[in-house]
């Protein structure tokens, strides 16, 4: 496979990538200009080769369209060969390294490590539904800004 | 009804599970031959889901072959090669057809099987699917929204490794598992005791281990290659020097003695170890030496409690 997903080691910090985030939180502006852009499509295919030319660089997105990073210490688990994004297999070397690759970190270490260096290590108990497989090479920025992401991340409960 | 279920609802008993590999061909007679080993001896055994990403008879077949010959089988299931149509198709029609316990896991990946060219599929991951599970049985719908007329029973469980980083995370990991609806988890094989007592004692501070039966996973090493093959050669497994320092040191023909030995004393330290509530057992194709195994460690007595061969 040519998209063959390998676990990606983030090039920010993950204190700088919160910060960042701060700057993203969804407000009525970017909701209006999330629709503005969506209804244009050619400034939008603009606006999402903009969003994959940061978020490739820096976290080795894969642009399924519904982002895991702010709840994943900013690791993306779309990186992760399983595609697994509710925490790391059984299969992880005692060096750290992936199953499938051990010549790589396992991108759910790292995210343990930065969620939890951040205290944010809480943010790994959420369960992450099923993606909408639907989503992927659209941007996660328009559908995070309009509120589509909601209910992709649920706190479970004790029942 | 899951006799697992009722065996795990009694205190006084050490549940013990075994794993039965389907074959790599269409004769049902590998799976019965098993059985007769099994049966009476263990609660419930598993039936691997073309374990280690080898293709193989698909674990429904060999466990409904696996409940007429007299063993309670816990299907596994594993997001590797199924979208989640199929995965749940697959559970409606264990349910269907009488198997009482699934065993749901995100599964190895394909590269390290027989087909390595395979497209992994992983459309859901372990846990999303234990959840799944879970809200078919009790809200009676699917993932679609769809309701279910009649509802499945099974009891659901899942698999953990206690000791692959990051360690320190495992113990929230199946608080996670148990909340999304896992009843009951085996674990990765058990040699480090002492970091294995660490994770359970980590469970039960978090009452993790009241809502999801922990049974350890527990084999005997059989030879020096053995060894070899778990210390590199299979994902996630720990074999701490101890253990391999005990398997050297003794001429080559008592290798086997000695791993059954060391896996006799693990038995007991785990029985008698706080949140463990049984021992998984994998013996891989040796299943005639469970009832001598269990009688040497005193977890069962005598011949099985009931006299079905
Ligand atoms: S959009 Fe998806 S693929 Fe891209 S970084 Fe976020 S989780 Fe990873």
């Amino acid at each position: 496979m040519v998209n063959e997903p390998r676990p990606f080691r983030p090039r920010i910090s993950a204190r700088l990538a919160y910060t960042l985030h701060a700057g993203l939180a969804p407000n009525p502006f970017y909701r209006r200009l999330a629709a503005f852009v969506e209804g244009r499509p050619r400034l939008a295919r603009w606006f999402t080769s903009g969003e994959r030319a940061v978020k490739e660089r820096l976290f080795g997105c894969r642009m399924c369209g519904q982002c895991a990073l702010p709840v994943t210490g900013y690791a993306c688990p779309m990186t992760c060969p399983k595609q697994l994004r509710n925490g790391p297999c059984g299969g992880v070397s005692a060096d750290g390294s992936c199953e499938v690759d051990r010549s790589l970190r396992c991108v759910w270490v790292t995210a343990a490590e930065r969620a939890g260096s951040a205290g944010r290590g809480g943010d790994l108990d959420l369960l992450q539904r099923p993606a909408d497989n639907r989503e992927w090479s659209r941007s996660s920025w328009l559908n995070y800004w309009q509120g589509r992401d909601e209910g992709l991340t649920t706190a479970l409960g004790d029942g | 009804m899951s006799g697992l279920r009722a065996a795990l609802a009694d205190g006084g008993r050490f549940v013990v599970t075994a794993e039965v590999g389907p074959p790599r061909d269409a004769d049902p007679d590998a799976i019965t031959r098993r059985a007769k080993a099994l049966r009476g001896w263990v609660d419930a055994a598993n039936v691997t889901d073309n374990q280690g990403a080898n293709a193989r008879m698909s674990s429904l077949a060999a466990s409904v072959l696996l409940r007429a010959a007299g063993v309670e089988p816990v299907m596994q299931l594993t997001c590797r090669d199924r979208n989640r149509i199929a995965l749940q198709s697959d559970l409606i029609g264990a349910a269907a057809l009488g198997v009482p316990n699934v065993l749901l896991l995100t599964g190895d990946h394909p590269s390290l099987g027989d087909h390595p060219e395979a497209k992994p599929v992983f459309d859901l991951d372990g846990v999303q699917l234990v959840w799944t599970a879970r809200r078919m049985r009790d809200e009676g719908v699917l993932l679609s929204g769809r309701p279910l007329g009649r509802r499945p029973s099974w009891l659901i469980g899942t698999v953990e490794n206690p000791f692959a980083p990051p360690t320190a995370a495992r113990a929230r990991r199946l608080a996670k598992k148990a909340a999304a609806g896992a009843e009951f988890a085996q674990t990765q094989y058990v040699f480090d005791l002492p970091a294995f007592a660490r994770w359970t004692a980590m469970l039960r501070d978090e009452g993790v281990t009241e809502r999801c039966a922990v049974l350890a996973g527990v084999g005997p090493i059989r030879s020096l290659r053995m060894l070899a093959f778990l210390s590199t050669g299979v994902p996630g497994v720990h074999v701490p020097d101890e253990v391999a320092r005990r398997l050297r040191g003794v001429p080559e023909r008592r290798v086997e003695e000695e791993g059954l030995a060391i896996c006799e004393e693990t038995l007991r330290e785990l029985a008698a170890t706080p949140g463990v509530r049984g021992a998984h057992l994998m013996v891989f194709g040796h299943e005639d030496e469970v009832p001598d195994l269990l009688r040497r460690a005193e977890i069962r007595k005598g011949d099985p409690d009931v006299d079905r061969l």
